[in-house]
């Protein structure tokens, strides 16, 4: 893409956190330090090749990268438009691709001397991930997570504890990974010069956006370069789910200069479009400053954040990283809202046709990608980027399907 | 003058302190949350801070954040709040007029969607006197400062023990009103012990700036004031008046005013006179 470095959307974000207008810090000056000693230390790391020595080696036979580019032939036929490829970010150890930064970001803690790691998570697969990471390395690790997502996600909850992981259940507010957020900030307050606050989203003050989608950026690397191999040429159309957006960052960050590459993300409609059903901050919502970023927010009229809903906890947020907010801005990639139903349906689908089942949040790419599919029709290629396996979903599907399994 | 300057202007010349207790707007209702203010200046405070509640407020700890959801779950608005902050400052209905200083603590977020420039305007016709926007570094305060500055608000602005002392320095010039310095690295709430190094932290900052020094997060009980008073212009209490307030809540609007009036008392009375 002929742009100037200037304006090259790949640069991003400035020395002061921002993509275009987003971004940014809007944090406590208590944090303000450890935020600077965090990107100084990102920025000589990522500069060190023993780094990436060392990610690449866990990423390779620990993680299981390359994750495979899946086509996906009988989802294909049944919708009966463009080749639907998979790729399978859920086949990765820990079922969904927070490990990528999981491992990252832990990795980076250990490098700066940090003893203690400190996560929210709302699915639970991020903290599933940092808990991993933390097992793997020897750090010390505690996990905010809502109450209401703890009830959600049990499985996820055992099996942190069981990797060695401190779970605290957060009852504040809608007791869901915004309210997990807030505590892991105000630990992070008190403890930022033994502890590393792995943040699990492209989201929150600078440097995090950066660091997560740089740690993400696999992703769309790896797919890219299958979907050449294989193909022989790069896709129409990439489509990921967006909630916090790291996964959707990692998968669209390299495809950027690919202007012939349409980028779409798919975000959580669910219930309906009323304030408080759904999770859909950049199509519904309007700029504002949460957690530490100025993005697209939902909120009222007066700035309190809304409640939010989602079929998906891990979508179940409402804010979204600052670089999809710039992106969204300079109209590079379009974002859609998937509800509940359509996801749970998409959900369906892909397990009667291809035997796979997803989580709830990589369903809302699965729907948004069959409906692109079809408007793109035959000849064309569309990649999805299925970001988690859905075992952790299946406690509460069987409960929204009237057959609890406990 | 701006009162804030007024304010620390005489307290100064009368080798004297400041004390400034924090009050959630709303919590329980406003029209307590006014009362509190007329007894807290009465019962020997000298400002007040009047906490705008905010949904996520990530520097507070359990008891503010709490105080905070009563206070939104009630339906608190910002509209109404400036109506009884400026009825406060203008007294009527039997109320003498507070002349003292108030200043609000709300997040950028509430700011924000306001709009700054208009925020600014209701909070100068609501007789505030300045602002702190504990999630706005100076990096960022900019268009802020400026629009308060106008204003003859004051932007004033926070430093921490984590605040590297060149930072420090640079904050303190372009901070206006007094300089809020926070005791601990952590979040808001009562603390039995405050960090034995704060007097010399706050004794060094005032080697690089001339305008008042106020101390707060965990300043809970008069041995706590009177430990500070000596390095610091001004002491500022919240959690633990806060928590007071909610322990009090069943009880009648004049027995729960009172009660928090005669908390107020006894700090005011650790001051050195």
């Amino acid at each position: 893409m002929a742009t100037s470095a200037a304006t090259d959307p790949r640069q991003l974000p400035d020395a002061l956190g921002r993509f275009g207008p987003f971004g940014g810090r809007f944090v406590p000056e208590t944090l303000i330090d450890a935020l600077n000693r965090l990107a100084e230390a990102y920025e000589r790391i990522k500069a060190d090749p023993s780094f990436w020595q060392e990610m690449n080696d866990y990423l390779t036979n620990y993680v299981g990268r390359p994750s495979p580019l899946y086509f996906a032939k009988r989802l294909t036929d049944m919708v009966g438009g463009a080749d639907i490829y998979l790729k399978r970010e859920d086949l990765n150890h820990t079922g969904a691709h927070k490990i990528n930064n999981g491992i990252g970001q832990v990795l980076l803690a250990q490098r700066m001397g940090k003893t203690r790691v400190i996560a929210e998570t709302g699915a639970g697969q991020h903290g599933v991930a940092t808990a991993t990471a933390c097992a793997l390395t020897g750090l010390e690790c505690t996990v905010y997570m809502g109450e209401e997502d703890i009830r959600r996600q049990k499985l996820n909850v055992f099996n942190m504890r069981t990797m060695g992981a401190t779970v605290v259940a957060v009852t504040t507010g809608s007791r869901t990974l915004r309210d997990a957020t807030n505590e892991a900030m105000r630990d992070w307050m008190g403890s930022s010069d033994k502890t590393h606050y792995t943040i699990g989203s492209v989201v929150g003050p600078h440097p995090f956006p950066m660091i997560v989608r740089d740690f993400q950026s696999v992703i769309g690397k790896e797919a890219r370069r299958q979907c050449l191999d294989r193909v022989g040429r790069l896709p129409d159309a990439v489509v990921a789910c967006v909630g916090g957006g790291s996964n959707a960052a990692g998968m669209f960050y390299p495809f950027i200069g690919d202007e012939g590459v349409e980028l779409i993300g798919a975000e959580a409609g669910g219930r309906n479009s009323n304030l408080g059903q759904h999770a859909s901050s950049l199509t519904k919502g309007q700029p504002g400053v949460l957690h530490g970023s100025f993005s697209y927010v939902l909120q009222d009229d007066e700035g309190q954040t809304s409640d939010v809903h989602s079929i998906s906890a891990g979508l179940d947020y409402p804010g979204v990283g600052p670089e999809h907010s710039y992106w969204k801005e300079i109209g590079r990639v379009r974002y859609e809202s998937i509800t509940d139903a359509e996801a749970l349906e998409a959900y369906h689908t892909l397990a009667r046709r291809e035997g796979i089942l997803p989580a709830l949040e990589s369903s809302h790419a699965v729907s948004q990608a069959m409906k692109e599919a079809a408007r793109l029709g035959p000849g064309k290629v569309v990649l999805i980027c299925l970001s988690g396996r859905g075992d952790k979903d299946a406690y509460e599907i069987a409960r929204i399907r009237g057959e609890p399994m406990d | 003058m701006n009162r804030i300057d007024a304010l620390f202007e005489r307290l100064r010349s009368e080798g004297r302190r400041a004390l400034m207790p924090f009050l959630t707007a709303g919590d329980p209702d406003l029209p307590t949350t006014s009362a509190l203010i007329r007894e807290a200046i009465r019962r020997g405070a000298h400002m007040v801070e009047v906490g705008i509640p905010y949904s996520d407020p990530i520097a507070d700890g359990p008891v503010i954040a709490a105080s905070y959801q009563r206070a939104l779950d009630g339906g608190i608005r910002l509209g109404p709040i400036f109506e009884a902050l400026a009825s406060v400052r203008r007294g009527g209905e039997g109320e003498a007029p507070v002349e003292a200083p108030m200043v609000t603590m709300s997040s950028y977020a509430i700011i924000l969607r306001r709009g700054p420039e208009r925020f600014a305007d209701e909070a100068k016709a609501a007789g505030v006197d300045g602002l702190i926007v504990p999630d706005l570094p100076v990096e960022e305060a900019g268009e802020l400062a400026t629009l308060v500055a106008d204003r003859d608000l004051r932007l004033i602005q926070l430093i921490t023990p984590r605040t590297p002392r060149d930072r420090a320095s640079a904050i303190a010039r372009t901070t206006t009103g007094f300089i809020y310095y926070v005791s601990v690295a952590g979040i808001t709430g009562e603390r039995t012990e405050l960090p034995p190094d704060l007097a010399n932290a706050v004794s060094w900052l005032r080697t690089q700036t001339d305008l008042p020094i106020c101390i707060g997060f965990g300043i809970s009980r008069a041995e706590h004031i009177r430990a500070l008073a000596p390095v610091a212009d001004g002491l500022i209490v919240g959690s633990a008046l806060v928590r007071r307030l909610a322990e009090a809540a069943d009880q009648p609007r004049g027995a729960l005013v009172d009660r928090i009036g005669s908390f107020i008392e006894e700090l005011a009375g650790a001051l050195p006179s």
